[in-house]
């Protein structure tokens, strides 16, 4: 009886948790015991941190007290916050990121840390300094990245929901391997502040969740201007919770230059049968031009590093974090961080260093800024013709662990189709499309900044008529 | 054909960087209030200690004062202007990274006095290394320590044309920016204390000709002395350099002031390469017409129109219309007494170019270090001294007498008089004295009438005696010629 | 093709230091990740403006206003090598 309840309780999305809380039928602090329990036995590697006991969180607060399983990337005040990396052993940040905070107020109690990339520079968290993560349908496989240990986490029910980041897909890619949704907002919409930044102008915090609507409730939390981040926008409206069912009247734009070459044939399949559905619901979908985003790689494998570069030098050993070297101040920098980075990391330094050094800022830099301009005016002619851009999320399923690590510009690749978004600026999400050879396929839709409530609306019908139950946990 | 080169004088070209911190309350990207000599690292916060996950923001009140330096110096604002990352480690600079602005700067193309502005942007200042010494090894190693207070306060720096021609010229400059930015009000502009930083660029050329020779970047000089000192010091190095045959290399260097010596600050292991890119984590400035107009309403008449006006209006001597307009406080204190005069009414009153005597000449030694408003002498108080100098109520000489007392306890001059008795011998009690002392010089008034009139002085003198200063030496002039006319 | 020089020069850039192993294996590896980024190169971008920023915000500024000041005791926690009330690192010499 008592294990069945459990069971019960933790099978439920956290907005029908939510609406359970709120009759009095379960409490919040029920609930997180029962995830922190099964979080404190998982053998995923998704885990860095988990928090004792909940917050005391009121039963009418919005989100009821569904605990919240947060990347390690977000910084907590006196809570270990690593980024996945070995330079921030040990590091308890003296404040707390408002995404978290804002969370936390709205009866979101933070579950635990969760494992990632360092930095959140990778693809499969095969880059953590903490150990891999294994993707739940499948252990020998990876969950992708950089938020790895978080799509990990919800796939198997490890927590109700979570919060990741993506500067180039870190959010949507791991959703996509691992069967579920996965929203990146619009730049801006929600607060950086806290966020330990790789790329600040493409890094943006989003949630990864079982289902469309779960993404948006928490979503309607996330947003807002923050006067601790300048480049943070007051959100136009309250984000509505998603109800479409139909899909009559909204023209999708499939773009070939996303949709074609690269992409597994599996995952293409998967994309064409959702194709399929969406003309059964009523939508229609047309093939649209983008025709630079065959280049959107190249130019965040620029700005991306040289961004990170930069907001990388400041792990130098002297206020915070490890520190290494002989006794002279240039040993004290180039051992701290020899020592304290990985190589994936030091890679995507090395890169950006390079990108802005002197001699090679306009070759590099200069003409990666202007192709984000171009990709950004194709979305934007593409947003006169249709409602939203329909792509594949990944051009793979999940990859062997290790299968990547040898060749950076393979794994680079499985953020083909997402990059393009991040470079505009524009809101995508990620929800499972079908299996191909027993693993999640992720359909990506895009729209126009500030788009989300129409992307939360298309994505919820089209999830209702996919009718993906995909649950590894429950095998 | 031109003269061998060694044999030719050569011209110094002298541009000045200035870095002048701003007076805010807080730091140029975050909340902390800035620091005055508190102890080390107690105003700081994640975001000046560059933890990660912060983000910087811009102070407002830092962007009005740049504002208000850009108009001041008659510069065009930009539209449009963009905060950059300059990219370097050093312990002292908590990010990695410094935020300036690089290929559009807050302000360009203006001009002070006779010297153009090259440029105006806003920054943040570094943190201060201290070195420690051997108290303060850390692991056997001699160590330094990082303090944050001063990490992050606003900075404006400005950066001349190559426009000044000799150490002094660049000091005197210096003066009038000083004076400038001090009478805003944007800063301390304190050279010791390091609110106002000058490095110097200096190089030399062949006298006429056009194009500029390899400069030299000085560093720091922290007074106005040893700015002065340190770029003669520079150019006389860079002439030697020359005469000898040699090249001067692009360098930075560091002046001592204590042994005149000039040693080069950095070994060059490598070139810097700044890797500048513009801050993600900021959005553009754009001054609004609001913004503009509020800086242009906040400036208050400049020193270099004040001593033009003063000179043109009132008349002063050019030297003391630019004392008075350089001390912002002295030059008011001037103007509420010249107020106070044409206000005054009845009687003679004393005139501007009296009163700017009276505040240069007298008033100033006698204030020592405070300032004219810290004075307990009103400027109300000195005009009526003045004027009652003016209209012969009192003689120059007592009158100086009272400014003493005045200096110190303060007071009204006129019952000062009164209390000491001061005031002008009444014209039968001077005429009693004169009597006596023509009666009393026998030989004086021998010499007098026997053609020297020099001898007149000895009588003057034992009248000034007798009424201890207070009679007009003119008029006992008079008196006396007078009287040994009639007798005679 | 990176040469070796640009990677060691690079790395002191960025202040790190890499075995003989890893000098080789970045050069290879910046290499092909250089070689697609190049492609970039190909495309007409004249007159094109550069996107530092997606956003439409200009002007945003902070209120002058003093917020608390961490403890010294907290912000001086995370040092590696606290001394004397601040934060102790080797003395600069010729680095710089
Ligand atoms: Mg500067
Ligand atoms: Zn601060």
């Amino acid at each position: 009886m008592a294990a069945r309840a459990s069971d019960e309780a933790l099978s439920l999305t956290a907005a029908a948790a939510v609406e359970r809380i709120a009759a009095g039928e379960l409490s919040g602090a029920e609930l997180f015991d029962l995830y922190r329990e099964r979080a404190g036995n998982e053998d995923l590697g998704a885990f860095l941190w988990l928090s004792e006991a909940a917050a005391d969180v009121p039963a009418d607060a919005p989100l009821g007290g569904v605990p919240l399983a947060v990347k390690d990337v977000f910084c907590v005040e006196g809570v270990p916050s690593t980024a996945g990396s070995r330079i921030l052993h040990g590091y308890r940040p003296p404040y707390t990121a408002t995404a978290v905070e804002r969370l936390a107020a709205a009866g979101a109690p933070m579950l635990g840390k969760t494992n990632m990339d360092e930095f959140a520079m990778g693809s499969s968290n095969e880059n953590s300094a903490y150990g891999p993560v294994a993707n739940p349908w499948d252990r020998e496989r990876v969950p992708g990245g950089s938020s790895g240990g978080s799509a990990a986490a919800v796939a198997a029910g490890l927590a109700p929901w979570a919060i990741g980041t993506d500067t180039g897909g870190s959010v949507r890619q791991p959703a996509s391997l691992c069967g579920i949704v996965g929203l990146k907002p619009t730049y801006g919409a929600v607060s950086r502040y806290g966020m330990i930044a790789f790329a600040s102008s493409l890094d943006q915090c989003g949630p990864l969740t079982r289902d469309v609507t779960d993404a948006a409730l928490l979503f309607r939390h996330m947003v807002g201007c923050d006067p601790c981040d300048s480049t943070s926008l007051d959100y136009p409206a309250e984000v509505p919770l998603p109800t479409a069912e139909r899909l009559d009247g909204v023209r999708f734009g499939a773009p070939p230059e996303l949709t074609g070459e690269g992409i597994e044939p599996g995952v293409l399949e998967v994309f064409n049968r959702v194709r399929t559905t969406i003309e059964e619901l009523g939508g229609e979908v047309e093939d649209i031009a983008l025709p630079h985003t065959a280049h959107g790689l190249a130019a965040y494998y620029v700005l991306a590093p040289a961004e990170a570069s930069a907001n990388l030098s400041r792990y130098d050993g002297v206020r915070y974090g490890m520190r290494a070297g002989d006794g002279d101040l240039l040993s004290l920098y180039e051992e701290t961080r020899a020592e304290g980075f990985g190589d994936e990391v030091k890679r995507r330094i090395m890169l950006g260093t390079y990108a802005l050094s002197s001699g090679y800022y306009e070759a590099y830099y200069g003409r990666a800024q202007r192709v984000r301009t171009k990709i950004a005016e194709d979305f934007r002619a593409a947003f006169e013709r249709v409602d939203l851009v329909l792509t594949p999320t990944s051009p793979s399923v999940a990859f062997r662990l290790g299968e990547r690590t040898s060749d950076p510009l393979s794994m680079y690749l499985s953020d083909y189709c997402a990059v393009p978004m991040s470079l505009a600026g524009i809101p995508a999400i990620s929800i499972p499309g079908g299996l191909s050879d027993g693993l999640p396929v992720g359909i990506q839709l895009a729209g126009p900044a500030f788009s989300e409530p129409r992307i939360l609306d298309a994505a919820h019908a089209l999830e209702r008529a996919v009718g993906f139950t995909g649950e590894p946990w429950r095998a | 054909m031109p003269e061998p080169v060694a044999d030719r004088p050569y011209e110094p070209v002298i541009g000045l960087e200035i870095h002048v911190q701003l007076a805010t309350r807080t730091k140029m990207f975050c909340g902390c209030a800035l620091s005055f000599g508190e102890e080390p690292n107690t105003r700081t916060c994640p975001v000046c200690l560059g933890h990660p996950g912060v983000l910087p923001t811009v102070n407002a009140q830092a962007v009005h004062f740049a504002l208000m330096i850009g108009l001041a110096l008659g510069c065009e604002i930009a539209p449009r202007s963009l905060f950059h990352r300059k990219n370097y480690f050093y312990p002292d600079l908590p990010k990695g990274y410094q935020i300036s602005q690089y290929d559009v700067p807050l302000a360009r193309n203006g001009a002070l006095g006779d010297v153009r502005i090259h440029r105006v942007h806003l920054e943040e200042d570094a943190a201060k290394l201290v070195h420690a010494g051997a108290s303060g090894r850390i692991h056997g190693a001699a160590g330094s320590v990082v303090d944050f207070n001063r990490g992050g306060t606003p900075l404006v720096e400005i950066v001349t044309e190559p426009d000044l021609r000799s150490a002094a010229e660049a000091s005197e400059w210096l003066r009038l920016l000083r004076a400038t930015l001090r009478r805003m009000g944007v800063s301390d502009v304190n050279m010791e204390e390091g609110s106002l930083r000058c490095d110097a660029n200096v190089s030399i050329r062949p006298a006429g000709e056009a194009t500029l020779g390899t400069k030299a970047e000085l560093k720091n000089m922290n007074s106005f002395r040893f700015l002065q000192r340190g770029i003669d010091a520079e150019i006389a190095r860079q002439e030697q350099v020359v005469r000898g045959g040699g090249t001067v290399t692009q360098e930075t260097l560091h002046f001592d002031p204590v042994t005149g010596d000039i040693s080069s600050l950095r070994s060059k292991e490598e070139a810097h390469d700044y890797r500048y890119f513009p801050e993600p984590d900021l959005v553009p400035l754009a001054p609004t017409e609001a913004m503009l107009s509020r800086a242009d309403d906040a400036l208050p008449e400049l020193p270099a129109a004040r001593a033009e006006r003063l000179e043109r209006d009132l008349e002063l001597a050019p030297e003391t219309a630019r004392l008075l307009a350089f001390r912002g406080e002295l030059g008011d204190f001037f103007e509420a007494a010249v107020a106070a005069a044409n206000g005054g009414g009845d009687g003679a009153v004393a005139g501007p170019r009296a009163l700017a005597s009276w505040v240069t000449v007298e008033l100033v030694p006698r204030l020592g270090d405070t300032e004219p408003t810290e004075s307990p002498v009103t400027p109300e108080a000195l005009a009526k001294l003045a004027g009652m100098v003016s209209a012969k109520a009192v003689s120059q000489s007592a009158a100086k007498q009272v400014l003493d007392v005045m200096a110190i306890d303060g007071g009204d001059p006129e019952a000062l008089i009164v209390e000491r008795g001061l005031g002008m011998a009444a014209a039968d009690e001077l005429g009693a004295i004169v009597d006596g002392a023509i009666e009393q010089n026998a030989a004086a008034v021998e010499q007098i009438r026997s053609g020297n009139e020099k001898a007149i002085g000895a009588i003057v003198g034992a009248v000034m005696r007798e009424t201890k200063g207070r009679a007009d030496g003119g008029e006992v002039q008079r008196m006396i010629r007078q009287r040994l006319t009639v007798d005679g | 093709m990176i040469e070796r020089d640009q990677v060691l020069h690079v790395a002191r850039l960025g202040r790190l230091k890499l075995s003989e192993e890893e000098v080789e294996r970045m050069a290879l590896e910046l290499s092909s990740v250089l070689d697609h980024i190049e492609k970039i190169g190909e495309l007409q971008l004249d007159g094109v403006e550069p996107t530092s920023h997606v956003l439409p915000l200009e002007n945003v500024l902070r209120d002058d206003v003093p917020r608390a000041s961490l403890p010294r005791d907290r912000a001086l926690a995370e040092a590696p090598e606290p001394a004397g009330g601040g934060f102790g690192v080797p003395s600069p010499g010729g680095e710089g």
